[in-house]
């Protein structure tokens, strides 16, 4: 298929606009977990959902989707709400209570789902695919519904903004002035849970937990402030969504769930590296030029102090005495060192390969010697 | 032997293999490890499968232990990094590990018997249909004997190395100063639920593994203190939970797993709510106490600094003295029938007055908390 086609293509469109409004719901939302610590909290709750979809499925005896979502999040929020229980109540720690809730109420979702199984004239194909997801199965009316409750998670995020973003870093400060931080911990959570249970269809329980952590953490790379860090996160929740379903229809043979992953933790390594500031590659350059302006500062320091000692202040010195520490492997990095202070003006170098300060380098080693190397 | 026992007894020894190393992993805050490594298992049991074309290679165990530990490896350089919290790198990376997984098995395994499914989901009921034939003759199914196996390779890890595990979960930092090496009994304990999880995801499929290694030990957890304890308990109840949860799934006709993976669930949360000591209904009973006798305190306290004072008549007044000590009108109506029957306090229409038992009482209760 070329590309042109393939963009025209409808159920394309569908799938590719339902995977969009995923990303940024997850983004926003993610956002606010990645902040809190609560990263895999999103694992627990997207795997607690199943004993609630397979309880209404054995109820109802149908399939409709609004039905088994609510029944997902029945059982969503009910997985919380034990985590945050147990979290009370004992000194058992979050991460245990998170594994402990996921694998009884997934264990409880299999016991019903393969109680289904056993019933007579049961049309229960399908109820698997929420564990894996199914994007490509997304109907135009599930978009829709997405859409909508995405639109009502956004207005929820705008119109508790400021509560969101004291829970998010300074809780205690908020309770002081009168907040509550059990309702915003409800309000949050809950909405946190819808996000997740929309996204069960499309890439499923073991997959969303990270479209919901992934864009947050990518975003956090960038930005210190929260609002430009949840735009971000929409943004790039938003970009894999799209670019991972358009691979996997380009390619034959492509589960959309793990496509759209693989694109947006790419987003995250690339973030890791190259993010201005927090970024690997950024902390490496500022960390080399930190240590080449404390060797220079320490070396011109080492050479003042021994033109100090001596009557002529202008009398040079073997590189030897100027780094008494220096061995034979690490004297070519000195005179390096020693070669740029002498560019600069602050050292000279004669014949015999000695050094002598002058007197802008006597200026400089008091300077440092009274500001830190900083200043210069 | 009866299938029905070759089930019962494997699904007894996965969860004494899982207990043992699970009382580390929660009290080492890394019960989330095991939900990734049972996960990213996966794509090595795909490279691994990939590479020898074979399901049944030993190399498949080996490649898949090393996926696990890479898992390890992996979120430990992110969270050095930091650029993230641990909880992130773990939901960072093993969703990763198992898209690739997925992505290489609908793309180049489609074809092969590698159930997605039956990885995560496991069937326990398989269990007996695998034997192991040795000359000639029907010794039991196989994946019981490899998980025989595992089980004592964990059971001498932990024997032999006890007093390190034991220093290196509760005090790190003395560990490494004592010379002990926290690396190297982390990576041996991590390679261990690799190795664990690897074996028992056949029989037991990926979910009852982090059941019965975070289930089990946690319920311990909530019964003692000390760890030689917390390792039997836990082993105890994983072995009850099994049997139990097999005799249900036989009963309604569902999944083994499931069933147990349930059953684990339920008894924990009897454990949380009953647990004579550290029990849901013990804590909030205490904490419901404490914070009543604080509460008389605070008012005892208020009534005799301004008693005899100006303000006495504004400070003391039923109606307004739950503005100044910040109170919910409700609350303070429990706690002033509760002086009043103590006898501390009696009413004169709208005005509070202590009484001289009251007034000794406040002056004891200053002392002990001063002293």
């Amino acid at each position: 298929m070329s590309i042109e086609s393939l963009l025209r293509d409808y159920t394309l469109q569908i799938v590719a606009l339902g995977s969009a409004v995923l990303g940024a719901i997850s983004g926003i939302l993610g956002s606010f977990a990645v902040l809190r610590k609560q990263s895999l909290l999103g694992d627990a709750v997207s795997h607690s959902a199943l004993p609630g979809i397979a309880f209404v499925f054995l109820i109802t005896g149908i399939k409709n989707t609004e039905m088994l979502l609510l029944g997902a999040l029945a059982s969503g929020l009910l997985g919380t709400f034990l985590i945050v229980i147990i979290n009370r109540y004992s000194r058992i720690k979050f991460d245990s209570a998170l594994g402990l809730i996921l694998s009884f109420f997934f264990g409880l979702g299999l016991v019903l789902i393969t109680y289904i199984q056993k019933l007579p004239n049961a049309n229960q194909a399908g109820l698997e695919d929420f564990i894996f997801g199914q994007a490509s199965t997304l109907l135009k009316r599930d978009v829709y519904i997405m859409i909508v409750l995405g639109c009502v998670i956004l207005l929820m995020v705008v119109l508790f903004w400021k509560e969101f973003k004291l829970y998010s870093f300074d809780m205690q400060y908020g309770v002081s002035i009168g907040f509550s931080a059990k309702k915003i911990n409800i309000i949050l959570s809950s909405i946190t849970v819808i996000a997740i249970i929309i996204g069960l269809q499309s890439v499923g329980v073991i997959l969303m937990s990270a479209l919901l952590i992934s864009p947050g953490v990518a975003a956090r790379q960038w930005t210190d402030k929260l609002s430009v860090m949840v735009i971000l996160a929409a943004v790039f929740g938003i970009i894999s969504g799209v670019i991972g379903t358009v691979i996997s229809s380009l390619v034959s043979n492509m589960p959309t769930g793990p496509v759209i992953v693989v694109v947006i933790s790419l987003i995250v390594i690339f973030s890791l590296l190259f993010a201005s500031k927090r970024g690997i590659l950024w902390q490496y350059i500022k960390r080399r030029r930190n240590s080449r302006h404390i060797n220079e500062s320490r070396l011109l320091i080492n050479l003042y102090e021994l033109a100090l000692n001596h009557e002529d202040i202008y009398h040079p010195h073997e590189t030897k005495m100027i780094e008494p520490t220096s061995t034979d492997k690490t004297i070519k990095n000195i005179e390096k060192t020693l070669l740029i202070l002498r560019q600069q003006g602050y050292i000279k170098q004669d014949y015999f390969g000695t050094w002598a300060i002058t007197d802008i380098g006597i200026q400089r080693a008091k300077r440092i010697e009274k500001y830190g190397g900083d200043c210069l | 032997m009866s299938p029905q026992l070759e089930i019962i007894i494997t699904a007894i020894i996965v969860s004494s293999a899982c207990a043992l190393l699970g009382v580390f992993l929660i009290l080492r805050k890394m019960a989330m490890m095991t939900d990734a490594i049972s996960h990213t298992i996966l794509l090595g049991i795909v490279v691994a499968f990939l590479l020898t074309k074979s399901i049944n290679s030993p190399l498949l165990i080996i490649g898949t232990a090393l996926m696990g530990v890479l898992t390890v490896y992996l979120t430990e350089v992110l969270k050095r990094t930091k650029l993230m919290a641990e909880d992130s790198a773990i939901g960072i990376v093993f969703p990763l590990l198992f898209s690739i997984a997925i992505i290489l098995i609908t793309k180049y395994a489609g074809n092969v018997h590698l159930d997605i499914d039956s990885v995560l989901l496991g069937e326990l009921a398989f269990v007996p249909f695998d034997r192991l034939i040795v000359f000639g003759r029907d010794i039991g199914p196989k994946s019981t004997y490899i998980m025989l196996t595992i089980l004592l390779i964990d059971g001498v890890f932990v024997i032999l190395f006890f007093k390190e595990l034991k220093l290196v979960t509760f005090d790190a930092a003395l560990a490494s100063v004592l010379g002990f090496s926290s690396v190297f009994i982390h990576y041996s304990l991590m390679g261990l639920v690799s190795v664990t999880a690897v074996g028992a995801f056949e029989a037991v499929g990926s979910i009852l593994v982090i059941a019965f290694m975070i289930g089990p030990p946690v319920s311990a957890y909530m019964l003692t203190d000390k760890l030689k304890n917390m390792l039997m308990l836990s082993i105890g109840i994983g072995i009850v939970n099994a049997v139990i949860g097999y005799q249900l799934a036989a009963l309604l006709d569902v999944s083994i797993a499931g069933s147990i993976a349930t059953v684990i669930g339920i008894t924990f949360l009897l454990i949380f709510i009953f647990a004579p000591k550290r029990g849901m209904i013990t804590i909030g009973y205490t904490r419901h106490v404490r914070k009543i006798g604080f509460a008389v305190n605070s008012l005892l306290f208020h009534l005799h600094n301004h008693e005899g004072t100006e303000k006495e008549k504004v400070e003391s007044n039923r109606q307004t003295l739950h503005h100044h000590l910040h109170w919910d009108k409700k609350f303070l109506d429990i706690i002033l029938k509760k002086v009043i029957n103590l006898n501390y306090v009696t009413q004169k229409e709208e005005y509070l007055k202590l009484t001289q038992e009251g007034r000794d009482y406040t002056l004891k209760a200053y002392q002990d908390i001063t002293s």
